[in-house]
């Protein structure tokens, strides 16, 4: 069965490891729903978050391809229960919506977003939620016309308590265990 | 040669790069050059004394010859290529090497930094191309960052499961002036090569073991990677364990030792196919169920409990579901199995495997190494060279029918000394493979087993023992076809033999042009005598043997079979 998995990973500042990471991906023709790259609250250590939708066996295996690349620090895969997520999304509508004002406000306030900037043509919306609420709110701005529309894809938090700096120690400690098994290491 | 004084002395990158591998103790390099990587070349040009560097004729045949390098002396092999179609040659090589966890650094020059994604003459994106293929890679830009970057590729290739890795220098780097210093690497912190041994894991492995009537042990290139071969046979001897192998653990347990079964996969022994749908307790070490060794992984095992001992996480529950998985290298964590494992008598199991043993001899070895055919059969060849050789040489093949063959028929009597593509089954691979095997271990004596098809893949390649003066023995095994492809569309593709006959060179007479002696055989009587000249001959000797043009190589679990499905005739 199928279920949507927020994949997080925690890598050092490589030129080119995104690469290394979609390709895993790729390699399975499975399509990456959203993917987010930002520092994380550790300096120097980035976060990435992508989200497929494919079955546990797959996911476990795609977690263990990406946490095997050199310069990826761990790698970790969630259902949406384990998570708190956001995605922010931005609207353009046609400046004629405030034509209908009384209509366009509710729609804005019911659907918790904001007006982000007005011009004579144009009025840019943006609204912070799950999928579920930024899809309903491009369907009730439909019947302005969205100009054009951009989502940001998933950000996410996970519920577990074990902190990153926590894992940093465990796999620092355990990237120094050796073995010589090649006569030039 | 130049004098120098190598620390906290002002050097180009290039020397840099020279330094860096002479502190990583390496003395053989196979490699081209070409406009990329000249200062590499021109540096090199001092250390001759130090470095022997070998001239292959295809950058493709150096990364095969570093495979074989490394293969039978566990040392890194290194390799040297320009930019764009040389970087691009390599793919291939580094492919096979990374299927098969085969250590390789691979360095290759780039055009100059400014120039970067300009389509610059010979400029090619080799680290995008070869992101998928290699353990990690890496483009130097800087003089200074040269050595650090060799530092951090040799500890990478050569740790946990070992790997290929590339090193793309680019042109300005090479020129680029540095203060050289040294700095092995000794550890990365977000790279965890060997996993910790968890050791309850090894006391329910032990327990299942200990409890097991019927187990049996695969043993694949992760315990000759690791160097656990004496663990493995104490294992085995210890709980009188059957033990078979897989394509690239063969010559990991002794032939002639009555617990060792045999050959797994498609066209392994019967035996150890059959008996792996009987077993209890599957205890595979080093291994990654193949396609090749499971045949339908529904049928596969579905009566045993799996016991999986691996050094990659990521290898574990990939094809077959382990029931106890043991991450670790395969000698530390035998080391601590050995101990809670008992003695125990399985006379009746082992019995299964002489039965079957007895049932292949009946149906298809006898007759493969006695043929009554009028031609020749590959089988008795590899069964004479067996004997005359008395297991004792390394043993290079390339990739087909003759491989399958060899694999079946060969013995090894030490770890090591077998050299195959397995994983990507590279046809080509054989030739460039045994030279770089000859290279590392120049006292022992080196045979490849060759199709007609693979041989010409790589045939350029004679110049390199040409010009190296390379002791390699080679026997061509020619059936005017490409051999396995024809046999598939024999019993699988209605005969239909499409663009599978060669017509092939006068191969004693090409290696006459590089100087190579050789002989060709056709005859039954003519066989013993002709393989022991070849394989006393003091130098680089060809045999050429004419085998039946239509032979198929039985046992075999066809695809979508189940191992216990396999046939024998």
């Amino acid at each position: 069965m199928k279920t949507t998995y927020t994949i997080s990973i925690f890598t050092e500042d490589s030129i080119g490891l995104l690469n290394r990471i979609t390709i895993i991906f790729t390699r399975r023709h499975i399509n990456i729903e959203s993917i987010t790259a930002s520092e994380s609250e550790v300096k120097g250590i980035y976060r990435y978050t992508i989200v497929v939708t494919v079955t546990k066996i797959l996911v476990e295996n795609l977690v263990k391809q990406i946490d095997k690349q050199i310069e990826v620090l761990k790698a970790f895969y969630h259902v949406n229960s384990e998570i708190v997520s956001r995605e922010i999304a931005l609207y353009k509508v046609s400046s004629n919506a405030l034509r209908e004002n009384d209509l366009f406000i509710k729609i804005i306030n019911d659907n918790h977003a904001k007006i982000l900037s007005v011009s004579n043509d144009y009025v840019v919306i943006e609204k912070t939620g799950d999928e579920v609420g930024i899809s309903q709110l491009f369907k009730d701005l439909e019947k302005f016309g969205v100009l054009e529309f951009a989502r940001s894809g998933k950000v996410a938090i996970t519920k577990p308590m074990k902190t990153l700096t926590t894992y940093l120690k465990e796999i620092e400690s355990n990237s120094k265990i050796t073995i010589k098994n090649y006569n030039s290491n | 040669m130049k004098k120098h004084n190598k620390y906290n002395s002002e050097v180009t990158g290039a020397e840099a790069l020279i330094l860096a591998l002479l502190d990583e103790n390496v003395t053989d390099i196979f490699g081209y050059p070409g406009g990329a990587i000249m200062p590499v070349y021109d540096a090199l040009y001092d250390y001759m004394d130090k470095l022997n560097h070998y001239l292959v004729r295809h950058e493709q045949g150096a990364t095969h010859a570093a495979q074989g390098y490394s293969r039978v002396s566990k040392k890194p092999g290194v390799v040297l290529a320009t930019s764009g179609p040389g970087a691009t040659n390599l793919i291939t090589g580094i492919a096979d090497a990374q299927i098969d966890s085969t250590p390789l650094v691979c360095i290759t020059g780039q055009v100059a930094s400014h120039l970067l994604g300009t389509d610059a003459f010979q400029e090619t994106d080799v680290l995008g191309i070869s992101m998928p293929i290699t353990k990690w890679n890496i483009q130097v830009t800087k003089a200074e960052d040269i050595a650090p970057a060799i530092a951090k590729a040799f500890y990478i290739a050569t740790s946990g499961r070992p790997g290929p890795v590339l090193v793309d220098i680019t042109k300005d780097a090479q020129f680029g002036k540095t203060n050289y210093q040294y700095k092995k690497c000794e550890s990365i912190r977000s790279y965890v090569p060997y996993p910790k041994v968890n050791i309850e894991d090894i006391t329910m492995a032990a327990n299942l073991i200990n409890e097991a009537e019927r187990p049996f042990i695969l043993c694949g290139h992760g315990v000759l990677l690791s160097g656990a071969e004496k663990q493995l046979l104490e294992l085995a001897e210890k709980a009188n364990i059957p033990v078979a192998s897989t394509l690239l653990g063969l010559s990991t347990f002794p032939p002639e030792n009555p617990l060792y079964v045999g050959y797994l996969g498609m066209h392994g022994n019967y035996g150890p196919n059959l008996l792996t749908n009987e077993c209890d307790v599957l205890i595979a070490i080093g291994m990654r169920f193949d396609d090749r060794v499971t045949g339908n992984v529904s049928k596969y095992a579905k009566q045993a409990k799996v016991v999986h001992f691996e050094i990659d996480p990521s290898e574990v529950n990939k094809i077959i579901q382990a029931d106890i998985a043991v991450l670790g290298d395969a000698k530390e964590s035998l080391e601590l199995l050995l101990p809670k494992i008992k003695s125990k008598n399985r006379k009746e199991w082992l019995k299964r495997f002489e039965e079957c043993n007895v049932i292949e001899d009946e149906k298809v070895i006898r007759q493969a190494i006695n043929p009554d055919s009028e031609k020749l059969r590959m089988a008795e060849v590899i069964d004479k060279f067996h004997k005359i050789s008395e297991g004792d040489a390394i043993v290079v093949t390339d990739v087909g029918q003759h491989q399958m063959i060899t694999s079946r028929y060969y013995k090894f009597n030490q770890p090591n000394h077998f050299v195959t593509s397995g994983g990507l089954g590279t046809m080509g691979f054989g030739l460039p493979a045994a030279i770089g095997a000859k290279v590392a271990l120049p006292n022992k004596e080196v045979v490849t087993v060759l199709g007609d098809g693979g041989f010409q893949m790589t045939i350029q390649e004679l110049g390199t023992i040409m010009q190296s003066n390379i002791a390699v023995k080679i026997i061509v095994l020619n059936n005017n076809f490409l051999g396995m492809v024809r046999q598939w569309q024999q019993l699988f593709f209605d005969r239909r033999y499409s663009f599978t006959e060669m017509k092939n060179p006068d191969f004693i007479a090409v290696a006459a042009g590089y100087g190579i002696k050789g002989k060709k055989v056709t005859k039954r009587d003519d066989l013993y005598q002709a393989i022991k000249e070849m394989y006393e001959a003091k130098e680089a000797y060809l045999l050429e043997v004419v085998v039946e043009n239509e032979e198929n190589v039985f046992p075999m679990v066809t695809t979508g079979a189940g191992v216990s499905e396999i046939i024998l005739e």
